[in-house]
């Protein structure tokens, strides 16, 4: 992703010609910028150019408390807070070996499922917006999420960036109206679902715009170390939950939803599939939520001894894993996210050359980037 | 199901606001029912209908005029007074629509749309068009300063002129010139010079991107329009509109129904040559920023974004006067005001446009131009043959009555679902076409790599 490595060539003899799309551009999803060489409507090439919304994030984290640094995932992506928090604090637990409490971890997976529906909502509604269905799809999807985020905000206070997730456990235990507004939610989500479907999934329009366009061969996701439902989409059946299962994953009664073109189209409806199987588990979760406390109590300065820790997580857009290194003292000598969107956006360009621009702004769509967690 | 839905909402209203509209309905009949028979009593041709009187009534002003000031201030002031009212009229629809455009789209969206500035929000349009006349007005460097400053003005008298040969009454027309059909479709094909111009002399990828589409579509669909056109001429044997709407009043029959296929090819094309949803790639919002105006701003922006609304309406008009039966309504005409039902017409129209950019995605344009090549100019040509049969055989005929005419409807629609049923093309694509329309994930709970997403594809 070198800066300016695509050079436009002599208009008037026919030659490609420069397009820049971003940093500010309706369907970059944020500031993510492409600086195109198009022939016509055909992409030649294309440099992708990230760093806007650099924060030194992983540096900062340096100067921080494990506790302290949990604000950061949030920020890292925005739209899928609770994954960041988890991650984080998988990854401390690990290395400073906290036991997490029953419940804990059964509203841990609530809260994550949760938080993986707002993003599905989020990713397949913008993904839709993109296809030109000028908003109506995304601000149905909107009507759930809104119900998802109200729901984070009764129990911790945010919306978006929730800072929930403690080592040792959660920070709050929800209120006692939580509960009957998630049973609501939870009967109304796969009728919502199923809406969805009707109005996309069998449109002509839609159909057209994303068959075959974006095509990912299992082989290349797996090469291109692509997860989430962008490896799904392409066919190839792996999902963290299932295959290293964490917060007690391994007692709950769910599908892997697969895809079998790895198009545009396929990675949508897999996404459409996962809100259905994540209705299942939080349902699950929330019949048989154990009583008992919501957290252990660690020291607020946490110091583990020396070592190193992975904690990874299935978020909505892939592997959110954390790497944390510890020298003894209160705060990590390294962190380092591995943050899906960054790894699942790698693949873009051989996507995009060759395509048209639609088809290729439709393929970042569905590729569901967040920058936040791209520039950190 | 959001069609489905989104209808709902919006006819779900409490029973305060029912009654309310039931009261405004009773009070609107009663007002044209003091209007039919009180003051015009019944005489669908009486001078009130003439909208010829604004003539007579500009050159009676240009008379008294005359007498008391020189001819050149009489001439001028007159032509400002006519200038004014039709600009004023155009204006007052702008402003209306986009009111209406935004309420529709916030329903379908379940939002509740502009309802701040007066009431029910009516007076947001005129607040943003405030607005944007404060706005400066940016010319990008290495722009060419007069072709970027025409094409807001110049994207203007189609659509203006439009609006002539429509007729809203039987004496209420415009411009009732024999060549009206002529006259719409050479007027409508005159926007897509200064769309291109503001793409060429913008100096922006994206404005010449969008240019580029508009050309192209533009110029691609203006055959099927014609196609679909000349089936209209051929069954009524005129070329001009208020002759048209009258056929179809004497016959008691819409000519949407008996020429299905050219009322829907029609309207689809014309959602692509005014650039709305599912045809708006000129303007693609997510893949070419606001194409051909994506450099204009203030109120340079604001004509094009209006004018688009403005063409929806004329489109509306125009659907409703060849297709719909323009202002006639079975003989209700003589109780309600035949402009009216135009009106209504016409905006039943704008509500089907509003509905489909509310909810449908958009073609690429390889795929519109290959519909339009492939599919729709075929089969217009098509239609005209057999509209051409049918025509000749009700020419034959001293006084077609409802025998031939029912039969040719039936036919033609049966021809029409058989269109669309048969020779419409599969949803395009590479690899994956041709999988059933619900092609919906394998769910597995055996997780693997390579090789269990090869099992998982041959498995049935």
């Amino acid at each position: 992703m070198s800066e300016q490595a695509v050079e436009p060539g002599d208009a008037a003899a026919g030659e490609p010609y420069i397009l820049n799309i971003g940093p500010q551009h309706p369907s970059t999803h944020g500031v993510f910028r492409l600086r195109v060489a198009m022939d016509g409507e055909r992409i030649v090439d294309m440099d992708m150019i990230v760093g806007y919304l650099h924060r030194s994030m992983e540096k900062l984290a340096e100067e921080r408390t494990y506790t302290q640094n949990i604000p950061f995932t949030d920020r890292a992506d925005y739209l899928a807070a609770m994954s960041g928090n988890l991650g984080l604090c998988l990854a401390a637990e690990r290395l400073a070996g906290v036991e997490v409490p029953e419940r804990a971890s059964a509203l841990r997976v609530i809260f994550a499922e949760l938080q993986r529906i707002a993003s599905h909502a989020m990713g397949n509604g913008t993904l839709v917006s993109d296809a030109g269905a000028w908003q109506t799809p995304l601000l149905y999807m909107f009507r759930e999420r809104e119900r998802i985020l109200d729901l984070f905000e009764m129990t911790c206070g945010a919306r978006l960036t929730t800072n929930y997730m403690r080592i040792g456990g959660v920070a709050f235990d929800p209120p006692a109206e939580f509960f009957p507004k998630l049973d609501s939610l939870v009967d109304d989500l796969p009728s919502c679902v199923d809406e969805y479907v009707e109005l996309l999934a069998e449109n002509e329009i839609f159909l057209a715009r994303t068959r075959g366009v974006g095509v990912i061969s299992a082989g290349d996701a797996i090469n291109g170390s692509l997860t989430g439902p962008q490896l799904r989409g392409s066919g190839v059946p792996w999902d963290l939950r299932k295959a290293e299962p964490y917060c007690g994953y391994e007692r709950y009664d769910f599908e892997i939803p697969v895809g079998s073109a790895g198009d545009v189209y396929d990675r949508f409806m897999v996404r459409m599939e996962e809100v259905r199987q994540s209705t299942r588990i939080i349902r699950q979760a929330l019949d048989a939520l154990p009583p008992g406390p919501h957290k252990t109590e660690v020291p607020l300065a946490l110091r583990p001894e020396p070592g190193e820790a992975y904690g990874r997580v299935e978020g909505p857009r892939g592997e959110v894993g954390f790497y944390l290194v510890a020298d003894g003292g209160p705060a990590p000598y390294r962190f380092h996210l591995r943050a899906p969107s960054l790894i699942n956006l790698s693949l873009l360009r051989s996507l995009a050359i060759g395509a048209s621009l639609p088809d290729a702004v439709v393929t970042l769509g569905s590729l569901d980037i967040v920058v936040g967690e791209i520039d950190r | 199901m959001s069609a489905r839905s989104a209808l709902g909402r919006l006819l779900a209203l409490g029973p305060l606001r029912l009654a309310a509209l039931a009261a405004a309905l009773a009070l609107a009949a009663a007002a044209n029912a003091v209007v039919g028979y009180v003051v015009i009593d019944g005489r669908l041709d009486g001078e009130w209908y003439d909208l010829r009187d604004l003539g007579f009534a500009v050159a009676r002003l240009r008379a008294e005029l005359d007498a008391v000031a020189p001819p050149a201030l009489s001439y001028w002031v007159t032509a400002l007074v006519g200038v004014g009212g039709i600009l004023g009229f155009l204006g007052l629809v702008l402003l209306l629509g986009s009111w209406v455009e935004r309420r529709l789209l916030a329903r379908f969206q379940i939002r509740r749309g502009p309802n701040r500035v007066g009431p029910f929000g009516l007076l947001q349009p005129l607040a943003d068009a405030l607005k944007l006349m404060q706005k400066e007005v940016l010319v990008p460097r290495g722009a060419d300063r007069l072709l970027y400053a025409v094409p807001p003005i110049a994207v203007f008298i189609p659509a203006v002129l439009a609006w002539g040969p429509v007729p809203w009454a039987p004496n209420m027309t415009y411009l009732d010139i024999n060549v009206g059909v002529l006259y719409v479709i050479a007027v409508s094909s005159l926007a897509v010079l200064a769309l291109f111009m503001a793409g060429w002399a913008s100096n922006n990828h994206y404005a010449l991107l969008g240019a580029m589409r508009t050309v192209a579509m533009m110029v691609s669909y203006e055959i099927p329009v014609s196609l679909a056109l000349l089936s209209v001429v051929l069954v009524t044997g005129t070329l001009q509109l208020s002759e048209i709407v009258l056929w179809q009043e004497q016959h008691r029959l819409w000519l949407g129904l008996l020429l299905p296929v050219a009322f829907l090819t029609f309207f689809f094309s014309s959602t692509a040559e005014i650039n709305r949803t599912p045809n708006d790639i000129a303007e693609a919002e997510s893949e070419i920023v606001a194409g051909y105006h994506t450099e204009y701003s203030g109120m340079k922006a604001g004509l094009f974004i209006a004018i688009e609304l403005g063409n929806a309406v004329v489109l509306g008009a125009l659907v409703a006067t060849m297709f719909l039966g323009g202002w006639s309504l079975f003989g209700l005409e003589t109780w309600i005001p035949p402009y009216l039902v135009l009106a209504a017409k016409t905006g039943a129209v704008y509500f089907v446009l509003v509905w489909l950019r509310g909810t449908l995605p958009r073609f690429r344009l390889d795929q519109l131009m290959g519909f339009a090549w492939k599919y729709l100019i075929p089969i217009s040509i098509a239609n005209v043959g057999v509209v051409a049969v049918e025509a000749a055989i009700l020419v034959r005929l001293d006084a077609p009555g409802i025998v031939p005419l029912s039969a040719f409807t039936l036919l033609n629609i049966a021809l029409a679902v058989a269109c669309a049923r048969f020779a419409m093309p599969e949803p395009s694509g590479g690899p994956s076409a041709g999988r059933g329309a619900s092609h919906a994930p394998v769910l597995t709970t055996v997780l693997g790599g390579l090789r269990a997403s090869e099992r998982l594809r041959s498995a049935p």
